[in-house]
């Protein structure tokens, strides 16, 4: 008895730990966010000494944080809504019409999903720059819904298949049509699948750098992960507004965990899963 | 007249539904991908306006390029040694959550919560981590292997990348993992326990046997993002010291966008790909054939 309490002790603290350490670089990163550049490098772990938002505010300026935010907002959430709406119409249009040829664009966008991004950003960025067509904010949100497509119509079609086709009956011999039965009947039976969808893709279009760094050229224009990059460019010896500025960058995602970690989590890994 | 009137109502339920998302996939996915298969068959260069037809000049210029075989070789022992510790952390983190832990669910979110964050974001964190923290304990500690950056070290610096991969992945393959323990049938568990299988002989003749889907697909999630790394290359060590760390993603970028061998780098694009399509075929094989025997 004696030696599993003392087993069941130690699982705790090997655990906690781990957490510890999982969780000191963000700690490291909030406390030093309100020292000097001075005090950071002389005493990481020491406590502030003093709550002093100046870093903030240099950052927020430096960084032009609010151009980035309104930015990250736009084209994350247009993007996702474009997504989530064309990939489902797509998917409820594969499963219910039997045309040949829709098993065959199925596989098509099924085989995409192992294409590396970097297999085709060469050539993206050639043709579109020849265009003329980069360096603007719509034709990102446009390759977006491009690259978001294959992985959404995966998920919505394993769904749509097994919702029974007598609930759209009902619809269709009333005399409505097909566009009616889907988003009177399909697409509010799609909301959980669609929430898991949309989780994903707000996670990778918020955090994605390599696709909107070939894209959008201008300063103004630049997303959270594109004005962080170019913040440690160029005040690279300034360490602590440099902190504030990650801070403030991390601070919408962590929010949003906190209020929604159950979805986010058992989103992330129902995607992973299928 | 029916028929004709019939077709045209499917031609336009296509277009409703089937357009927008197809004109999207095709422009960004199809017609790229294609182009990029016929470019590495050129010496296209915007920069000199040239696209000739080459040959294979372009695949043999990369088997006979030592940087990129070096670096090659390199973010494949990258990818070997993140999937390694990446999937023996997530099991025994999964192992521990599931074995009848208080504040589980508190601690689920905490290992969780680095896969929220973007690779540039985490590889600056981990830059000043390496770089200033590490360093400062070393020197307080006066423990001579801290008091360098690991990120200065050609031999070493790759260790970081490594380091920074399994804490980044580990809590997001220790969900998969819960779901694979949580999965396991009560029956096979309790007749295990009446066949008096215990502790370790039960994890590994039992427990580690029904996972073997979660295994699949955490071991595929790890190798196909080992060789896709580049925002956290570029945040954590930009290839420095000398090169070192140049895993193949970033090789690719700089040969295309700053050494302007476009050619080759789509090239190298494409090996990349194949090398990911076959370990995503192997791995779909594996989960067809697994299913099968189930």
């Amino acid at each position: 008895m004696i030696g599993s309490k003392i087993r069941t002790v130690l699982k705790y603290v090997f655990i906690y730990f781990l957490l510890i350490l999982f969780i000191i670089p963000f700690f490291l990163m909030i406390n030093n966010s309100f020292k000097t550049t001075q005090q950071f490098t002389e005493s990481p772990f020491s406590l502030p000494d003093n709550i002093d938002f100046k870093n903030y505010v240099d950052a927020f300026n430096k960084m032009n944080f609010l151009d980035g935010f309104v930015n990250s907002i736009i084209i994350t959430f247009i993007s996702v809504a474009l997504i989530l709406l064309t990939a489902s119409m797509a998917a409820y249009f594969l499963v219910r019409i039997k045309w040949k040829v829709n098993k065959a664009i199925f596989a098509g966008f099924v085989a995409s999903m192992i294409v590396p991004f970097q297999a085709v950003m060469i050539p993206l960025v050639s043709i579109y720059g020849n265009m003329k067509l980069l360096n603007n904010k719509w034709m990102l949100i446009f390759m977006y819904i491009g690259f978001g497509q294959a992985f959404a119509i995966f998920i919505f079609h394993g769904f749509i298949k097994n919702i029974p086709i007598d609930m759209e009956e009902a619809v269709l011999i009333d005399g409505g049509n097909r566009l009616q039965s889907f988003f009177k009947v399909v697409l509010p039976l799609l909301t959980p699948v669609m929430v898991t969808v949309m989780i994903l893709d707000i996670l990778w279009i918020w955090n994605d750098y390599l696709l909107p760094s070939l894209v959008l050229l201008s300063p103004v224009q630049r997303t959270l992960p594109l004005s962080t990059y170019s913040f440690f460019q160029t005040y690279s010896v300034d360490y602590a507004p440099l902190m504030a500025g990650i801070v403030m960058t991390i601070l919408p995602v962590i929010i949003a965990y906190v209020f929604a970690q159950k979805r986010i989590i058992e989103g992330v890994v129902q995607g992973a899963i299928k | 007249m029916i028929s004709r009137k019939k077709s045209l109502k499917n031609a336009g339920l296509f277009i409703t539904f089937m357009g927008p998302s197809l004109i999207a996939f095709t422009c960004i996915l199809v017609i790229p991908f294609l182009y990029g298969v016929f470019l590495t068959f050129t010496n296209y260069n915007p920069v000199k306006g040239t696209k000739d037809f080459v040959g294979f000049a372009n695949f043999i210029a990369i088997f006979s390029d030592k940087e990129f075989m070096t670096q090659f070789l390199k973010t494949l022992l990258y990818v070997f040694y993140s999937t390694v510790f990446c999937n023996l952390l997530a099991f025994i983190l999964a192992y521990i959550l599931t074995s009848n832990i208080k504040t589980q669910n508190f601690l689920r979110s905490g290992f969780f919560t680095p896969n929220l964050i973007g690779g540039i974001i985490l590889g600056y964190i981990w830059k000043f981590i390496f770089a200033n923290v590490i360093t400062q304990l070393g020197h307080s500690w006066d423990f001579e292997p801290l008091k360098t950056s690991l990120l200065t070290h050609p031999d070493r610096a790759i260790l970081a990348m490594i380091i920074v991969t399994v804490w980044q992945y580990a809590g997001y393959l220790m969900m998969i993992y819960i779901a694979g323990f949580v999965g396991i049938k009560k029956e096979v568990l309790e007749a295990a326990d009446i066949d008096g299988a215990k502790g370790m002989k039960k994890l590994f003749y039992i427990t580690i046997p029904s996972m073997v889907p979660s295994f699949i697909i955490c071991f595929f999630i790890t190798i196909s993002r080992g060789f896709m790394a580049y925002d956290l290359n570029l945040a954590l060590t930009n290839g420095a010291p000398y090169g070192s760390t140049r895993l193949a993603s970033m090789h690719i970028y700089q040969k295309a966008f700053q050494a302007n061998q476009y050619a080759v780098g789509q090239a190298e694009a494409i090996v990349l790909f194949i090398v990911v399509a076959l370990v995503t075929v192997t791995q779909v094989m594996l989960t067809k054939k697994y299913e099968v025997e189930a």
